[in-house]
């Protein structure tokens, strides 16, 4: 795979790829660093230091080749010719621009299979609309939901869509694989990053397109399921999830907490009408949840068969037993930050566990086995293009 | 019919709500066959969650199931009962992926477990997708949508602090694991080409959390002692990226570049950066008005914002390149016209709800492109075809299976 990818639908999606065994190179530039290896995390502001990138980029290899030149553009398509997939998340425009589009890169490899993620896509009026991925769910109608039910958007606050987009492109890619091991043929993949989203808020479509109902912001409320909250437990900023949906889940859960008078209430004897209470019986439940830490109310709602998990932040996952257990993070050796602690894949197969072949590449790190082992070029015209910045 | 990528892929779905179906519905939709088990009489819960035309319960007239199941063969089987597991079995003989979503003590009490079924077909896929997975501490517990995304550390990320964690809406975390488990079950059956056997794939909906969006907060936290809050309606670490209250409802402001923002001020002064803006040394540094004086920032910006519509205001920004968003609603996005010119939405007649719009393709494949060939399934609407013509029951047997509760 030949990964142009960058922040970061495109790299995320080439990892799922390379998690699964696929060999992949990723084609970056010192000219253009990717913004994954200078993130907010990134303290020391070094693109071979940079956390994010050595969580998200793995089991790649990368390498510096400067598109902008002209001369990169040969090198790019030799290397497109021994590869099956391309990746790339550039403005529509650029591919085009440099001739690597799909049209193209299908004269030198009939079979190739080239995914775009471009954010809105490749036609339409807004086309060439700038977004960020927090911008994608917005348009998308997703971050219009997010905030405390009745009250502002406060928005998802992270790139969902970017995530989401890699997801769906991972699948479509391999899709497309299987059509071409069964035909022989490739074929091109647009995937815009707004409809992935707006297909998987596929829920809040159908309410409009059903009854022209238009969701706001939601809070935790959820119409089949009441309890459905978060609520405050001892220690500061400690919160456990509860969800009840069946009248036995409820009767459970009475009997998990006690089953305290207000319980018997009429205002709390049906869904229907816990939802119509719900704040007065939040803050009922809370004194309960109060009185114990989130994982205390966890193993009690749970020994009694109601669905709680606490509400764990970046130190509490970190060392919590389950995902510690399921090997949700991987430690992994790096030269420039001694060792990483690295996220799993989304999935565990059984017969093929995630390894981390590769480490999370240094900038150019693979030049040498790319330029010299792949494309057979000479120390002399390495170094030549070395020193007129096509290889940079 | 044309070729479709997945064409000849046989997937049975013994799943229901949203994660589970809507892995179906992604490998359905680019091709393989989706046959789906509803338990009988009342069938998938999702068919009780609607939203209905007039808000009238129907259970064939539930827009979040119809949504979900396009494309897929629908029959009703009863797998409490030992026929019914021996006709599951039967039918999963000759299938390449199972998409099922119980607890992993119930399979395994129904004699349903992966190892029972590499029994009956050892080159049967199984994708399990649940909340917490098939191994560890926790994978008898019960987990919905917000029980998966509190463990997996998204619920922090949203909300403001000192006010309760939201898990994000619509239960969007169901959709990342169905697809995270569409990709593996791709992953499985490129596998199977060469070991030929079929493998467990374990989709824990808070692994998927987790890893793919909030995993490397993990790997700041160990390297930089980094933990990440919940931070209301902005980002901090440049200004502006925030959401903002417009005359008619929000926009979504980021922008990373300093030339971006020098745009919008200019937009904002009518072409020059507006002199409160211009003459004020603290807003020189885009860091320090995020982390120091944002409130501030979003006060100034509130006259000329509430001022304008976001129509407006989106219109001005497309035509300047200014990188900000509306925040739209779902009559917006069901009526834009970028959407309309991309023929995104689908239109698909259902014998019980009519003609509805759906959204459409998550992704366009030149060869095989991606089609809403047909409507969901009634209740058991496909069980002659599978059960007689398929399977050869008589419609004798057909009956008894009725009249006994099996099917």
């Amino acid at each position: 795979m030949i990964n142009f990818g960058w922040v970061f639908a495109g790299p995320y999606l080439a990892t799922m790829l390379g998690d699964m065994g696929a060999e992949v190179i990723k084609i970056e530039t010192r000219s253009r660093i990717d913004s994954m290896r200078l993130s907010p995390d990134n303290l020391d502001k070094e693109p071979d230091r940079d956390p994010w990138f050595h969580s998200g980029v793995r089991n790649q290899r990368s390498v510096t080749l400067d598109m902008e030149q002209p001369r990169a553009i040969p090198l790019l398509k030799d290397l497109i010719k021994m590869s099956d997939i391309v990746i790339e998340n550039f403005a529509p425009r650029v591919m085009k621009n440099h001739g690597l589009d799909y049209a193209e890169l299908a004269k030198i490899k009939p079979d190739i299979i080239m995914v775009s993620l471009p954010a809105t896509g490749h036609s339409g009026p807004l086309r060439d609309a700038q977004t960020y991925g927090p911008s994608l769910t917005g348009l998308a109608g997703v971050d219009g939901l997010v905030g405390y039910y009745g009250e502002r958007v406060l928005g998802l606050q992270q790139a969902y869509a970017d995530v989401n987009s890699a997801l769906h492109g991972a699948f479509t890619v391999l899709a497309a694989l299987y059509y071409r091991k069964r035909t022989g043929k490739g074929q091109f993949i647009e995937m815009a990053q707004l409809e992935a989203v707006v297909g998987i808020a596929g829920e809040a479509v159908m309410e409009y397109v059903v009854n022209g109902k238009v969701l706001g912001t939601m809070g935790n409320y959820y119409p089949t399921m009441c309890p459905h909250n978060n609520y405050r437990c001892a220690e500061e900023d400690r919160w456990v999830s509860i969800a009840v949906k069946t009248e036995d889940e409820w009767q459970a859960f009475c009997r998990a907490i006690g089953d305290p008078p207000w319980t018997g209430d009429a205002k709390f004897a049906d869904r229907y009408q816990r939802q119509n209470h719900r704040q007065e019986m939040d803050r009922l439940i809370t004194e309960w949840t109060s009185q114990r830490t989130y994982y205390e109310a966890t193993e009690i709602l749970q020994q009694h068969g109601v669905a709680a998990a606490p509400c764990l932040d970046t130190e509490g996952r970190f060392f919590d037993p389950h995902l510690q257990d399921r090997k949700t993070y991987l430690e992994v050796d790096h030269p420039t930050t001694g060792t990483d602690f690295i996220a799993n894949s989304a999935w565990a197969m059984s017969d093929n566990p995630t390894e981390i072949r590769y480490r999370s590449p240094l900038l150019g790190e693979h030049n040498s086995y790319v330029f010299k082992e792949l494309l057979r070029l000479s120390d002399e015209e390495i170094a030549q293009l070395e020193s007129d910045k096509v290889i940079h | 019919m044309s070729d479709k990528a997945l064409t000849g892929l046989k997937v049975v779905e013994l799943a229901e709500f949203i994660a589970g179906p809507y892995c179906g519905k992604l490998l359905a939709d680019f091709g393989a066959e989706v046959l789906k088990v509803e338990r009988p009489g009342t069938g998938d819960e999702a068919r009780e969650r609607g939203p209905f035309p007039g808000h009238v319960p129907d259970p064939e007239k539930s827009g979040l199931f119809l949504y979900l199941n396009a494309n897929k063969l629908g029959i009703t089987l009863n797998i409490e009962t030992a026929t019914g597991r021996d006709i599951l079995k039967k039918i999963l003989k000759t299938a390449d992926v199972l998409v099922e979503d119980q607890p992993p003590a119930r399979m395994k009490a129904l004699g349903l477990d992966f190892e029972s079924l590499r029994q009956v077909n050892p080159r049967l896929i199984v994708v399990s997708i649940t909340a917490f997975g098939q191994s560890g501490p926790y994978k008898d517990y019960k987990g919905y949508a917000i029980n998966a995304s509190a463990l997996g550390g998204q619920s922090v990320c949203a909300g403001e602090m000192g006010r309760e964690p939201l898990t994000p809406p619509l239960c969007l975390g169901h959709y990342q694991s169905a697809t995270a488990g569409a990709t593996a079950a791709m992953g499985a059956i490129f596998a199977r080409e060469q070991s030929g056997r079929g493998q467990h794939v374990d989709i824990s909906e808070a692994q998927v959390w987790a890893t793919l969006h909030t995993g490397n907060q993990e790997t700041s936290f160990i390297l930089h002692g980094m933990k990440r809050i919940r931070w209301g309606h902005r980002t901090p670490g440049i200004y502006p990226y925030t959401i903002l209250p417009c005359q008619d409802g929000f926009m979504s402001m980021i922008a990373i570049q300093g030339y971006q923002w020098k745009r919008f001020l200019e937009l904002m002064g009518n072409g020059q950066v507006p002199e409160w803006y211009s003459t004020e040394p603290r807003y020189q540094d885009r860091r320090e008005i995020s982390l120091k004086y944002a409130d501030e920032m979003d006060g100034r910006l509130a006259p000329w914002l509430t001022s304008h519509s976001k129509a407006e205001i989106y219109k001005m920004c497309l035509e300047k390149k200014v990188p900000f968003a509306p925040v739209r609603n779902m009559e917006e996005v069901v009526n834009d016209a970028h959407l309309a010119f991309r023929d995104y939405f689908v239109e698909v007649d259902h014998p019980a709800a009519g003609k509805l719009k759906y959204p459409g393709a998550p992704g366009r494949l030149s060869e095989t492109p991606w089609a809403m060939d047909r409507p969901a399934p009634l209740l058991g609407q496909h069980n002659e075809e599978i059960y007689c013509r398929r399977l050869g029951y008589s419609s004798e047997e057909l009956e008894a299976l009725r009249n006994g509760g099996i099917i």
